[in-house]
């Protein structure tokens, strides 16, 4: 027998919990599959996720997830110089992402969404204006039938290429990443999260630690693609070195990769739409996805709303979710994927220069800041260190 | 042909999210490789962040 559903959505992390929550406050009979068995484990994440993100999605921290708070950042150049970058307040957390995505989970349910773990999804069919879906659930073959389908099922986006689109992602587009949690470990300011740029530490990429109390951390790796040695390699050699990691536990074992090289251009077809990392709607610098996803889901419950309303749910009246996403988000990370290759082109003695010759104050300034005052930060420091003209120029051209 | 070692696996996804064929398949904690449709890109053992794919005869 055929459930019907008026939107399903494929995939119980944060874009997809959000997606069924909205979906079933807005009235649709809305149904999630989970392929795994259990939401929110094992994560794929370093589980930063800044405070502006909280408040945009409407969202109040609550210390049963948002288990360190973080008020800036250490970067560390290729010789070990740190710079350090303070704000005024708290401007993010490290989350317990388990706890987090339960809570996603609890209250989509809450909302009227059906939720089925250990679901996987094994064949998609469109028939007279409806997508029909099988999956295996334990003793039994599920069928499912909605007239949308929301694909929120991560980097691996195999839903929407069973329904056309093409979700491969080349290699130069996604970082390969690695990441252990570790306890028992000491490392200075655990109210920082802690970057670490090098060739030899992580090409192409950066290392980091992001504290979960002051002695327990998320101490991961995300590294370009395309190397020879894995990403695995580069962060036990970079534990080995520091005498205060390498005394801790490893309590979970986390990979993933990350698809920080832009956007799907195409992220709906008839009955589809895409959102998270099945969209690769990630931050192309640092790799963080979870605000991007939620807040893109939030968009495609809407337009999922809308098609309902009337009744039509071609690529024509879904595909305005591409425009206002990129109006929302994707224009606004197009610019950063600029900057991105600009990094990525950066040698060790550039990170040198750019160590001493800036203070934490001044990129908090820069970050922040009107215009004017950072021209006259950089002129200021150009005139003492001409060495970083010489950087400016070579990554302005 | 691609082989996936189940001890090293971490089973993240990553081999499936860039296998231009779709030839590999993650279910739950296992992967599949389907090595009639391979064509031996290598794009999986690449990206693979713990060595777990590799390339054999």
């Amino acid at each position: 027998m055929t459930e019907e559903y008026d939107v399903i959505i494929i995939g119980a992390g944060p874009a997809g919990l959000v997606a069924a929550e909205k979906c079933a406050i807005d009235g649709l009979k809305t149904l999630c599959l989970e392929k795994k068995q259990e939401i929110g484990v094992p994560k794929r994440c370093a589980e930063g996720l800044g405070l502006g993100w909280i408040k945009r999605l409407g969202m109040t921290p609550d210390k049963k997830w948002a288990v360190q708070d973080i008020s800036g950042a250490a970067l560390y150049s290729p010789s070990g110089k740190k710079l350090e970058i303070r704000f005024h307040d708290v401007s993010g957390y490290v989350i317990e992402r388990r706890v987090f995505e339960k809570e996603l989970a609890k209250k989509a349910s809450q909302a009227g969404a059906t939720i089925r773990t250990k679901s996987n999804v094994t064949e998609l069919k469109r028939e007279n204006g409806k997508v029909n879906v099988t999956a295996l659930e334990m003793e039994k073959t599920a069928h499912y039938s909605a007239p949308i389908i929301i694909a929120c099922d991560g980097v691996e986006s195999t839903i929407a290429r069973k329904l056309g689109l093409n979700t491969v992602l080349k290699l130069n587009d996604v970082d390969s990443g690695f990441q252990y949690e570790m306890a028992g470990i000491e490392f200075e300011n655990p109210d920082l999260i802690h970057l670490y740029f090098g060739i030899e530490v992580a090409p192409r990429g950066y290392l980091w630690i992001f504290p979960k109390g002051k002695d327990v951390a998320n101490v991961g790796i995300g590294i370009g693609g395309t190397h020879e040695k894995s990403a695995k390699y580069y962060l036990d050699k970079f534990i080995s070195a520091h005498p205060g990691l390498k005394k801790g536990s490893i309590i979970e074992v986390n990979a993933g990769a990350i698809p920080v090289g832009g956007f799907l251009k195409e992220m709906t077809a008839d009955n589809l739409i895409v959102c998270g990392d099945a969209a690769h709607q990630v931050n192309p610098i640092h790799g963080g996805g979870m605000g991007t996803a939620m807040e893109a889901a939030i968009l495609a419950s809407k337009i999922a709303v809308e098609a309902h309303k009337k009744g039509d749910f071609s690529n024509e009246t879904l595909k305005p979710y591409n425009s206002q996403w990129y109006e929302l988000r994707g224009n606004q990370m197009l610019a950063i994927l600029k900057r991105r290759h600009m990094l990525e082109s950066m040698k060790d003695n550039d990170f040198e220069i750019l160590v001493n010759s800036l203070t934490g104050e001044d990129v908090l300034k820069i970050s922040e800041g009107e215009l004017w005052q950072s021209a006259k930060i950089v002129t200021k420091k150009l005139i003492k260190h001409p060495n970083l003209a010489k950087i400016m120029l070579k990554y302005l051209k | 042909m691609i082989e996936n070692d189940p001890v090293k696996c971490c089973y993240c996804g990553g081999c499936v999210a860039v296998c231009p064929v779709t030839c590999i398949e993650l279910k739950e904690t296992r992967i599949d490789v389907d090595n009639e449709k391979c064509i031996n890109c290598s794009a999986c053992v690449r990206i693979c962040p713990v060595d777990a794919m590799k390339m054999v005869k």
